[in-house]
Parts: C-alpha cells; structure tokens; sequence
C-alpha cells in the first residue's frame, strides 16, 4: 500500500483549535443520584404498571366504597349470593355474599383495611428499625455489642410464631394486626440500616464533616439518614406485600379482624366457604388481593434496580 | 470453626428459651379458662381438676415444671382431648406434614433451578421475561389462594385428582403444588440473578478458552457458584413453607400438624397450641441454625465476622 505522501501536507497535523475551559464541560446533562434513580425507575415498565396498579387500588379502596349506595356491613337477605353475571335490579355490580352484602363496597372496603394494616406496620418497621439501628451502627462499640445480642435472638424468632400468639392475646383489630406484624419486622429493618451505616462512616465524607465540627444531630439527619434511604425504601416496598399476606392468612385461619369488619383476609375466608356453590365470592377478592401483592412486589424490584448504585450508567 | 458453632448453638438455645417464656406468659395471661362451661362446674371438682393438670400450684412453680418437661420433650397433655398427649398429637400429624413440604420443596426446587438457569442463559428473550413474570407471580399469589383454586378446578370441576382428604399419594398432589409454586418463584428468581452475575466473571471465560464443553462450563463452573448464595433463601423458604401448610392443609382437610395447630387455636387448647408453638419455633429454629452452620463452612467470610469478637 503505496501512500501518495504528497497529498499529505503539513497542514493537516495543526493541533486543533483549543478553547478554554471546554475540556471540563460536561457534555450530558448533569443528573444527581436521585434524577438518575428516577429517570431509570420511570423508564421501568414493570414498575410503572406495578405503581399504577397500586394508585388504581389504593384510590378505589378509598372511593369505591361510596360509589354505591350500599355500605360494607348492609345485609339484605332478600338478595343472598347473587352473582354479578345474574341481571337483576338494584346496583349489586360484583353481585352479594352470603349474607346479602353488596360484594362491590365490600371488596373495596377490605383492600382499604388491608392497606391500611400494611401501612401502620410498615410505618412501626420503619421509626423503630430505623432507630434501632441508627443508633446500633452510629454508636458502636459496647451499646452496638449489646443491641446486636438482643437482635440476634430476636432474629431467629419466627415471624409466624409471634403473630399467631399475640393474636390469640390480644382481641384482633387493626391495630393490633398492625402492631403483631410491626412487632416482628422492625429487627430486619433495623440489621439493615445497621449495615449501611456502618460502611457509611468509614467513608471520607462523614470524617469531613466530622472534622467540621458537626454535632452528632446533624450528621445523622443531613449525613447518615439521606444516604441510608435506598435500602430503607426498598425493605419497605417488600414489607407492605409481607403485611398484606400475612393479614390474609390470619383471615384464613380465623384469627382476622371480627365481622362485619371486612378486609381482604376476611373475605377471602368467607368466599373460600362459598367456593364450590358461588365461586365468584372468593376468585374476586382472591384477584385483588394477588393483583395487589403483585403491585407491590413489581414496584418493589423496580425500586431496587433504579436504586441500586452499581446499575448507574 | 468450634467457636462459631458454639456462639450459633448459644444463641439456638436463648432464642428458644425466650420462644417458651413468652410463649408461657401470654397462654396463662389469655382471658377465658381452658374449662369449658366453668361456671356450672361444682367447685370440688374444679380442683381436681386443676390439680390434675398441675394448674394448682403458683406460677413460678408451673414455669419451672413447663420448662422442664420441655427439656424432656413431654408437652403434657391435651385440654381439649382426654388423655392425649401433646407430644402424640403433633407426632401423628407430622408425617402428613412433613410429606407435603419434603415434595414441595423438592419439586420446586428442581423446577426453579431448571427455570432459574433457562431464564439466566437465555437472557432478554421470551423465556427470560416468562420466567421472570412467572417468578413475580409466584411470590404474589399466596399459596392458599392457589390451592383453593387448584382444589376447585382440578379437583372438583375437572375431576382429575382428589380435591381434599388424605388416602394415598395422589391425594398430596395438589397441595404439595400448591406450596411448591413459591418455592420455584423464589428459587428461579434467586438462581437466574446468581447466574448472570456468574457468568460474567473471568473464570468462565478461562474455562470456555480451555475448550471445555457448555454443559461442562454451565454445570461444573457457573451452576455450582451460583447455588452457594441460594443456601441462604432456604431458612426463610422453611419458614414460608411450614406458614403454607398451616392453611393448605385446612383447605385440602389434611390431618397434618398445621390442621391441628389452627384447630387448637379455635378451641382454646392451651397445651396444645404451646406445644406446636415451641415444635414450630424448634423447627424454624434448628433450619436456621444448619443454614448458618453450612454458610459458615462454604463462605469462610461469613465465619471470620461472625467469631471476630
């Protein structure tokens, strides 16, 4: 390959043009750790269907209800078990249980309930959890020694355990669903927030500002808590899924909330009674509740991918 | 290695005393009395009665007696049936039990590997997505909502299998898959991210350079490093599982010990229901334990931190 030198003038190899400062432009557009968490959450589609699912249910739950003029405790026992594929008058749109109550309130109404149990459970998870273990990994030393021992026994208590006893105890509500479930799931919580800020505070930034002179308070509140928020969310996202089961189970085996209260548990228990003569009274709370925990558990791996720092491109 | 063994062991141990006091506390704090119809009950005969059971003597006394016989394994004897004893009770019902979990387990295992590795090697195609919708699916659905289903539409509607009861091995068909599907879910879920992450390390590479064949590189290299981190979801799958059959076995009316625990609740079986309780947590506790222990054995890491102190 003969290369013709002559049309290979000098000219050509001048250094090009340096203009100052253009070197250090950054050419995209600048994101911060949270944009970029939520430009890769958004271009999720499991999660956004997940996310949508949730605000669907979570808004029916709290309209659907008051949609028709039937409450969730009203019993006609002129119009037992209808099913919704049975044209009658009247606005039984999901048809009646056996009971006479309008399915369609009801059904709302419970995954209300149910939402609500899993978000006062998550909500104890998290200000005891995350407390717990703040105050576990910031310490150190002794008081983390001795938070730790307690943590270790109390992990290997079974969640299942617990509940069924406390349940037994105390007569079964919301609340004491909520507390049964909390009561369990702050020690996860808790190991987790551990972990975190304990590799935190071997990171140069917090010896910065340690050798400021922050107080303690702020290193938590402007230092260790933001940075901890990751794994704190995503544990939480997968928390109110566990809740919503576990409601559901003790429903099953007779330990959920007394009737006429209704969540999903309970009627997914009162249907099941129903199966082989009126199926439709257990599949539609059966399909919420699954479309639920399906929600919940997409936008929780949805959360997870965005928020996990080794993704960021 | 001793020493971790032995901080494991201590900690089985004061985990399941705590299990046994609260577990004591909370029965003898119950409102209501094991007695049934307590009012009619001639007040002589109360007393021999509660002698008989043990619950005449003061608290601390009963404590320590409770602790004791569970020591010994006995957990005394039912309030509900004359003359049974606890320890028979959960025996009798374990087998069917432990037939239903050892199937699930193991079918959804095999499963879940099998989709798990499809899934990882064959990533970004259909199968890749079905198995992952698969897998979300799995852990939404709860095993009851699926066995009341299975137990309509292929035991009533279809005819195909037994939908309830327990008179052979047909009969544990559908509940045994019932609870595998989770099982498969998680597993699938946790092999499929373990392999990809596999996969893309150099040893693979040096192995496929070396002229070895793809099974021998998928089976031998990837598949076996990436089952070490699955040991870790088989404690809280135990856990998932023995939580299943308490319901599954209700609906397909199978005499297991689930059946019998959710009866004892509903009757106020104070022996009883701390007897499943301590065998439950006794069973929770120990999987937990061989877990930790074989971790330990195959990640050295997990051992150093663990006995640093």
């Amino acid at each position: 390959m003969a290369m013709n030198t002559d049309q290979l003038s000098p000219e050509l190899f001048q250094p090009a043009e340096r203009e100052q400062g253009a070197e250090e432009a950054v050419s995209r557009k600048r994101l911060s750790y949270w944009q970029d968490v939520r430009r890769r959450f958004v271009s999720n589609k499991g999660a956004m269907i997940g996310l949508l699912l949730i605000v669907i249910i979570g808004v029916m739950s709290l309209v659907g209800p008051l949609m028709n003029d039937f409450t969730y405790s009203d019993q006609n026992t002129d119009m037992m078990n209808i099913s919704p594929f049975e044209k009658i008058e009247g606005d039984y749109w999901l048809g009646t249980d056996h009971l006479g109550r309008d399915l369609w309130t009801r059904i709302w109404y419970g995954a209300g309930i149910s939402l609500l149990i899993a978000i006062i459970a998550a909500s104890l998870d998290l200000v005891v959890g995350v407390t717990y273990g703040a105050i576990s990994g910031y310490m150190g030393g002794k008081v983390d020694d001795w938070m730790q021992r307690l943590v270790e026994v109390l992990v290997g208590v079974p969640q299942l355990v617990v509940i069924i006893l406390l349940l037994i105890w105390l007569e079964p509500g919301i609340f004491a669903i909520a507390l049964a479930l909390a009561l369990t799931g702050w020690v996860n919580m808790s190991r987790i927030v551990r972990a975190q800020m304990l590799k935190l505070k071997s990171q140069e930034y917090v010896l910065a500002a340690r050798t400021l002179g922050a107080n303690t308070r702020r290193m938590l509140t402007k230092h260790m808590i933001p940075n901890v928020m990751g794994p704190v969310i995503i544990t939480l996202m997968f928390t109110i899924p566990n809740a919503i089961f576990f409601e559901a189970f003790l429903g099953f085996i007779g330990l959920g909330l007394r009737p006429p209260q209704a969540s999903l548990g309970v009627l997914l228990n009162d249907g099941y009674q129903m199966l082989q003569l009126y199926p439709y009274q257990c599949l539609l709370p059966a399909t919420v509740l699954s479309l639920l925990m399906f929600s919940f558990n997409l936008l929780g791996d949805g959360l997870r991918d965005a928020l996990d720092p080794k993704l960021r491109q | 290695m001793g020493r971790f063994v032995l901080k494991r062991l201590i900690y089985m141990v004061i985990t399941l005393w705590l299990i046994a006091t609260i577990t004591f506390f909370l029965m003898h704090n119950l409102p209501g009395s094991p007695l049934q119809n307590e009012e009619k009950l001639p007040p002589e005969l109360k007393e021999i009665i509660l002698k008989e059971y043990g619950l005449d003597k003061p608290l601390p006394v009963q404590y320590v007696n409770y602790l004791g016989n569970l020591i010994t394994g006995d957990l005394g004897n039912s309030y509900k049936y004359d003359g049974r004893k606890v320890t028979d009770m959960i025996m009798d019902g374990f087998s069917a039990s432990a037939t239903l979990g050892v199937q699930a387990i193991s079918f959804g295992v095999v499963v879940g590997l099998i989709l798990g590795c499809v899934a990882a090697l064959r990533r970004g195609t259909w199968i890749d997505s079905g198995a992952t919708v698969l897998s979300v699916l799995g852990v939404s659905i709860p095993s009851f909502v699926l066995g009341a289903l299975l137990s309509y539409y292929v035991g009533v509607e279809l005819q195909w299998l037994p939908p309830a009861l327990w008179e052979g091995w047909e009969y544990t068909i559908l509940p045994s898959l019932a609870l595998s599907f989770l099982v498969i879910a998680q597993i699938a879920r946790y092999v499929r991210t373990e392999m990809l992450e596999v996969l893309g390390q150099d040893y693979i590479k040096t192995a496929k350079a070396k002229g070895l064949g793809r099974p021998a590189v998928i089976i031998r290299h990837a598949l076996r490093n990436a089952l070490i981190p699955a040991i870790t979801i088989m404690a809280p799958l135990t856990v998932a599982l023995l939580t299943g059959t308490l319901v599954i076995e209700q609906i397909f009316a199978i005499p297991g010990m689930g059946y019998m625990f959710v009866d004892s609740i509903q009757t106020n079986d104070f022996t009883a229901i701390m007897g499943v309780t301590m065998f439950y947590s006794f069973l929770l506790v120990v999987s937990i334990f061989i877990v930790d222990i074989l971790y330990g054995i195959i990640d050295p890491r997990i051992r150093l931190t663990g006995a640093k102190e």
